[in-house]
Order: structure tokens, then C-alpha cells, then sequence
């Protein structure tokens, strides 16, 4: 394994993390202010606060980490995306700012109105739109050098089916992800109405969300044939993540081990995220930036990977206290337990 | 929009964004310290005021960690929005302390949330304490990591340029520049006592509000302790800071000093304005200036006219330098004489005014930090990395700063505001008085 490939890989085990856990924290803001309209709110909110609470920052930080490594390892994708996504990025970081400072707000400082919390779990929707453009840049076709510089495209941005299809996705994603990780946890905490009207929803936004994916691979073939070729040669990781999606909506349907559904589930976005991954390689930025061109030196690739190695070493322990004292807390979980203040 | 435009907007939004986020990311770095020494001496003391000073702090803490969060997401990314070049060339040689960064933030992330919903799981305080050691060492590890970044800034090293290509990196040498013992230092000494005097100030705004309790009085004078020894270590910091400026930075020096012709045993301007070119109604304090730069009275000084003139910061710095300076003399000072008159029983630091000084603390501590920065940041000018690329070549070719300049503003007007609100509610809706009577009741309770 060359140090480019061990470094995207590193990269990609964070974006796959922050989509998870991301998907959970946006999902749960829409399905709480969701609740709030439809005056269901009394079943859902306490499910979804003991899950936030603990949460909320270290959600953050994957992101964080997502794009101070991709700049540590691949200092050009400043110049190509730094330049491109000022106007994108900038929204959402605006997005994301009033989303958590609000979080923080509302829980801490008891600011508490059904109108912030309606917007609350709007702006969770916006910034998976948001952030999803640097996938649709990604593919090629949006950018064009100008004096050699990169330059943004916004009308044939805007005007692209594919740009629309991969929000939609990442929406119908979003929705579908946390449906089916907080239908674990409210099962958990023995809330029978959460888990059912959560089940609900997930049955419900399933099959959107494997439709909108399996639209992007058609949407790809007029627009990147070179991609949609690679995507084609892996249709194994394709099938399995279609099993996995199988298998996970029949133990939800069934209401049985709805662990298992949620891993199957994160089993299947592993798989198709890989195979998308693998396929658009060796691209960063179709057709003007791959990891071999845009690659940080020798030295600071080792160090790197040094200090990824050794933060770990720290991490991993520390998530797993976090998990052990809360999610994986029987009586935390089940709101037995109240110890803050 | 032109190239000189997008400059000039990517340095106001960027200087706009530091400005805010260092309120938060400096409170951030020290109050984990405060909140941990309340609660070792809680426990040292058996005093139950003290762990409950440990936990109104942590109260507030988290307000001011989601904005540190957010804002500092938003500078994160701004780096590469709006200086692609510069991330570009820099991403090769500073990746690391960046990247190391990120985990300093994470380690502190997790074991605050643990902290925060564990209050009362333990029966053993000292377990509570041990949580609150990573939150400490977490929040000022991030500070040394990214303030290492900063020195690089000013004063890069750790790579070598052959035909505009990097080449012979190293991360470890760029780290250690010698910008960065200083700098690391000052930073993180300025934080704790910014933080000990911010807290300083609710403390005497409580007593002054009519509050007698002694939860207040244990707070001020463990605070101002806490203060006055920070502010003592700040400014021998910062002495030591202005000799490496004379020795690695001399034009940053000059600017900041109105220091023109290169002499030996060169005076210190002190205040003063300058009138085309003269300096007028300014203290000259004589030989002063060697002495700071180099230990000795007759020592030589470089001045400005050692520079062409588009390589000389821009003169204004003085005055951000006067400020800073003189606010930490004034604040070290200040906690000094209420440390002797708690000692020596004098009335007049019980006295309303007295306490009206204290509560300006925290507010001047946050100003001079601002300051400080401004100094050290204009003082660079014209680099970006000091000697290697200007500011004007590293910007974006972006049309659309200006917009992005406005919507950030907003942004930060919201979160101010916001903060400030839920920061008063938070605490004038649960008073001291109501909270240590809650948890009598509590305890009482569970007795029965």
C-alpha cells in the first residue's frame, strides 16, 4: 500500500464517520421539530436529547478532522476546492455555526421556542445539501481554469441533474440513517411509541433512499462515463450493499433485532460508499487533481501517519468510555439516570 | 471585484473572524484550568463551594465552547476559502501541529460531555476531578498546536526552497521554530489569566449586585490569586518575546516601538501619536528599549530604515502594543493590591468602586488579548509566511468575499448576542443561594 492510498484511506474512514454520525444528529433535529409540527413531540424528544446530549461536539470534530487532513495530505485540494467552494462552504459553516451554538443554547442556557426548533431541524436538511456539492464538483464538469485558476460554475451547477440527484440523495440518506439508529436506541430505552412511529419512518424513507442512489450511478453514465465505467466493474459491492439493505429493512419490518438492522445498514453505505471511492479514483477533482499529483511530501506523509497512529491510541478509549457511560448505558439509556445538573 | 479587493475583504473577514473566535477560544483554553483547580481544592478543602464553583463555571464553559467550536470551525475552514495559496505551499510543512490539533479538540470534546453528564454518578469527587484533566490538558494542548502554526508564520523554517518547489521538509524542525517557545508561552499564560480575570468579574459583579454570599468572596480571591500569578508570568513572558522579536523579527519591534534609525542604547516610547512622520507628546523612557531587546542599556537596536519601506509593517501597531501592555501592568497591579488587602484588612477594596475596578478586569484581560493579536498579526505585514510569500499573492481570486463578508458578520452578531443572553439567564435564573438550598434539599431527601 503506497503512502497515497494509505492516506486517502485514512481520510475516507473519517468522511464515512461524519456521514454516520452526522446522518443521526441532522435526522434527529428533523424528525424532533418534524414531531413538534405534527404534535407528536411529548414520544420523541426525550428519546432524542439523551442521545444528542453527550454527542453534539464530538459530532463536529470528524468534520473538522475530515478537512484538516485532506489538506495535510493533499495540500493542493486547498488551491482546487479552497478556491471553488467559498460561496458553498461558507454556507454551510454559517449553517452548521447556528446549529450548534443553538444546540448548546437551547439545552444549556434554556432557550426553548418551537420556532428554533423548527429551524433547528430545517438547517439540518440545508447542510447535507450544502456540503454534498463538493461530491457533484468532484465528478468533473463544474469547474473550469481560468488564468490557471479554478473557477466555479454556478449556473451549470444549479442547472445539472446530477447536482440535484446527489442532494436528494444525501437527503433521503440522512433521513433514512437516523430513522434507523434512533429505532435501535428508543428500542433500547424501552420507549415502545418512539421505536414505533421511528420504525415508520424508516420503513418510509428506505426505499427513497435506494432509488436516489441507484439514480446516481444512471445519472453517471452521461456524465462521467470514465466514473460510471469504474462503478459498473464493481457491481459486487454494489449487490452486497443491496443485500445488506435488504436485510436490514426486513428485521426493522419485522421488529426484530434491531441492532443488527442498524449495522446491516451501516454495512451497506460501507459498501456502496467503497465502491464509489474505489471507482473515482485516482480523481480528487475529475479531471484536474488525483492523489498522486496533489500528494504532500515523503516526510510530512509519515509524520502524519505517526500522529494519526498515536491520536488514536488516545482516541479509541475515550469513545469507547463515552459509549460505554451513555449509549451502551442501560440505565442511562433508558432515562433512569439523570446526573447533570 | 479585482484581485486587490478579494485581498483586502479576505483579510477583514479573516481578521473578523480571529477577532470573535478568540474571545471564546481564549476563555476556552483557560477556564478548563480554573474549573479544575476549583474542584481539586473543593476537595482538598472538603468545601462544597468550591465544587459548585467547578460546576456554575462548567455551566457557562459549555456557551462558550459552542461558540469557540463553531467560530473555530468557521476559521478553519476560511484558511483554505480564502488563502488557498497559502494553504497550498503551507499544508506541506505545517500539516502536523493542524492535524494535531484536531486530536488535542477531540480528547477534550469526549471528556467534557463526560464531565458535564456525570455530575452526580460518583460518590468519589476525586473521579470527577480525573475527568476534568483531559478537558484541561485537551483545551490548552489545542492552543499550543495551533499557536505553533502561528509562529511558523512568522517565522518559518523546516523546509528549503529550490526553484519555487518545497524540498527537504521537515515537520518536526518546522514546529519548532523559534518563534514558537514565546509565542506557545504568552498564549497560553494570557489565557489563564484573561480566564481568571473574566471570572474575577462575575464574582465582584455578584457582590456588588448586593450578593454577601460567601460562595462570591471564595470565588473573587481564589480568581484574583489566580490572576495575579498569571498576570506576573505573562509579563515576564512577553519580556522575553520582545527579545526574540529584536532578534528574529527586528521590523515588528521597530514598527511596534516607533524605533526608526538602528542606534545603541535606544529609548522606549511610551504612548505618543504620531504627526507625519514625528512622534509627539510620547514618554521617553532612555536606554529602556536596549534593555528589553537585548539586557543591556548600550546595546544596538536595528531600526526601520534597515527595510525597504514595502517590507515595514504599518506604524499603527504602537498603539495596540501601548494598550496591551499597559492593561496587563494595570490588571497586575489591581489583583496585587486586593491579594495585600484581604491580607492586611484594608476597607477600601471592599468599597463599591473598588469592586466596579474588578469587574473591568475580565473586560480589559479580553481586550488587551485582542490587542495582542492585532499587534502580532499587522506586525507580520506585508507576509503571510514572513519572508517567503505576501499576503497578496496567497488570497483567493473569489468574486464573492464581500458577500461572504456581510453573512459572517451576521453570523457573528447572532452568536454574540445569543451568547451573552443565555450566558445572563443561565445564571440569574439559578442563583447560588437557590442552588446550594436545592441541593441541601437533595441531600436531605435522600437521607430519609
Amino acid at each position: 500500500m503506497t503512502l497515497e492510498i494509505l492516506g486517502i484511506t485514512v481520510l475516507g474512514m473519517f468522511l464515512f464517520g461524519y456521514i454516520i454520525v452526522a446522518s443521526i444528529d441532522f435526522g434527529a433535529g428533523f424528525f424532533n421539530a418534524f414531531s413538534t409540527v405534527t404534535g407528536k413531540q411529548h414520544i420523541l424528544t426525550k428519546v432524542i436529547q439523551r442521545y444528542l446530549s453527550p454527542v453534539w461536539e464530538v459530532t463536529n470534530v470528524f468534520l473538522v478532522f475530515f478537512f484538516v487532513g485532506i489538506v495535510g495530505f493533499f495540500p493542493k485540494t486547498a488551491f482546487y476546492y479552497g478556491s471553488t467552494l467559498l460561496v458553498p462552504a461558507s454556507i454551510a459553516i454559517v449553517l452548521l455555526a447556528i446549529r450548534g451554538s443553538y444546540y448548546a443554547f437551547s439545552t444549556y442556557g434554556g432557550l426553548k421556542h418551537k420556532r428554533y426548533t423548527i429551524l433547528y431541524g430545517l438547517t439540518g436538511l440545508f447542510i447535507p445539501a450544502s456540503l454534498s456539492i463538493v461530491l457533484t464538483i468532484s465528478e468533473g464538469g463544474f469547474v473550469r481554469m481560468e488564468e490557471a485558476r479554478p473557477v466555479l460554475d454556478y449556473w451549470s451547477l444549479f442547472t445539472s441533474p446530477l447536482s440535484w440527484s446527489i442532494v436528494v440523495l444525501s437527503l433521503t440518506a440522512v433521513l433514512y440513517i437516523s430513522a434507523v439508529f434512533l429505532t435501535w436506541y428508543a428500542h433500547k430505552a424501552k420507549d415502545g411509541e418512539a421505536t414505533n412511529l421511528l420504525r415508520k419512518y424508516a420503513l418510509i424513507w428506505a426505499g427513497p433512499a435506494i432509488i436516489t442512489a441507484a439514480g446516481i450511478i444512471v445519472e453517471m453514465r452521461t456524465h462521467n462515463p470514465e466514473h460510471y465505467k469504474g462503478l459498473i466493474s464493481l457491481w459486487w459491492l454494489f449487490a452486497l450493499s443491496v443485500i445488506f439493505f435488504a436485510g436490514s429493512v426486513y428485521f426493522i419490518w419485522k421488529r426484530q433485532a434491531y441492532g443488527l438492522a442498524f449495522w446491516l445498514m451501516v454495512g451497506q453505505f460501507t459498501s456502496a460508499f467503497l465502491a464509489y471511492g474505489m471507482s473515482h479514483y485516482p480523481y480528487l477533482m475529475y479531471p484536474y487533481l488525483t492523489i498522486y499529483d496533489s500528494f504532500t511530501n515523503e516526510s510530512m506523509a509519515i509524520a502524519l501517519v505517526i500522529a494519526f497512529v498515536a491520536g488514536l491510541g488516545l482516541l479509541l478509549p475515550s469513545l469507547y468510555l463515552l459509549l460505554k457511560l451513555f449509549l451502551f448505558n442501560k440505565e442511562y439509556v433508558q432515562g433512569k439516570r439523570d446526573d447533570h445538573a | 471585484m479585482g484581485n486587490e479587493d478579494s485581498v483586502l475583504l479576505s483579510r477583514i473577514l479573516t481578521e473578523l473572524t480571529l477577532s470573535f473566535h478568540i474571545i471564546y477560544a481564549t476563555i476556552g483554553v483557560g477556564i478548563p484550568l480554573m474549573i479544575m483547580i476549583a474542584q481539586w481544592v473543593g476537595i482538598k478543602k472538603q468545601d462544597e463551594h468550591y465544587i459548585l464553583l467547578a460546576r456554575r463555571w462548567t455551566r457557562g464553559f459549555v456557551i462558550s465552547v459552542a461558540v469557540g467550536v463553531v467560530t473555530g470551525t468557521a476559521i478553519g475552514l476560511q484558511l483554505s476559502l480564502l488563502w488557498p495559496h497559502f494553504m497550498e505551499l503551507a499544508g506541506n510543512v505545517i500539516a502536523l501541529p493542524l492535524f494535531m490539533e484536531t486530536f488535542a479538540f477531540f480528547f477534550e470534546a469526549i471528556f467534557l460531555g463526560i464531565y458535564i453528564y456525570t455530575w452526580d454518578r460518583f460518590e468519589n469527587q476525586k473521579k470527577h476531578l480525573l475527568l476534568l484533566i483531559p478537558v484541561a490538558i485537551g483545551a490548552s494542548f489545542s492552543a499550543v498546536f495551533i499557536t505553533i502554526v502561528n509562529a511558523f508564520m512568522n517565522a518559518p523554517q523546516g523546509f528549503d526552497i529550490v526553484g519555487g518547489q518545497l524540498v527537504n521538509v521537515s515537520p518536526i524542525v518546522a514546529m519548532f521554530n523559534p518563534a514558537m517557545p514565546t509565542k506557545v508561552a504568552h498564549v497560553l499564560v494570557t489565557a489563564y489569566m484573561t480566564s481568571a480575570f473574566v471570572l474575577a468579574s462575575i464574582g465582584a459583579s455578584r457582590l456588588l449586585k448586593g450578593s454577601d454570599h460567601l460562595y462570591h468572596k471564595k470565588a473573587l480571591f481564589l480568581t484574583l490569586k489566580l490572576g495575579f500569578v498569571f498576570s506576573v508570568a505573562s509579563a515576564l513572558i512577553g519580556d522575553f518575546s520582545g527579545k526574540y522579536l529584536a532578534e528574529y523579527q527586528p521590523e515588528k519591534l521597530a514598527a511596534a516601538e516607533w524605533h526608526f534609525e538602528t542606534e545603541e542604547g535606544a529609548p522606549l516610547i511610551l504612548f505618543g501619536v504620531l504627526d507625519n512622520g514625528k512622534v509627539k507628546y510620547a514618554i521617553k523612557v532612555p536606554y529602556a528599549l536596549s534593555i528589553l531587546a537585548r539586557d543591556l542599556p548600550k546595546a544596538e537596536v536595528i531600526g526601520l530604515d534597515q527595510f525597504p519601506k514595502d517590507e515595514v509593517p504599518p506604524l499603527y501597531i504602537h498603539y495596540l502594543f501601548d494598550a496591551m501592555v499597559t492593561i496587563g501592568m494595570v490588571l497586575t497591579g489591581l489583583s496585587l493590591i486586593y491579594l495585600l488587602g484581604t491580607w492586611l484588612r484594608w476597607q477600601f477594596i471592599f468599597s463599591k468602586w473598588f469592586r466596579w475596578l474588578l469587574i473591568l478586569g475580565g473586560p480589559l484581560s479580553v481586550l488587551a488579548i485582542e490587542t495582542g493579536w492585532w499587534l502580532d498579526e499587522v506586525g507580520r505585514q506585508p507576509w503571510i509566511l514572513r519572508g517567503i510569500m505576501r499576503t497578496k499573492e496567497a488570497a483567493t481570486s473569489s468574486g464573492q468575499v464581500d458577500l461572504m463578508l456581510l453573512l459572517f458578520a451576521g453570523l457573528y452578531l447572532i452568536l454574540g448576542i445569543g451568547s451573552v443572553v443565555v450566558l445572563l439567564r443561565m445564571f440569574r435564573k439559578n442563583t447560588v443561594e437557590q442552588e446550594l438550598a436545592d441541593r441541601a434539599s437533595l441531600k436531605a431527601g435522600e437521607q430519609v
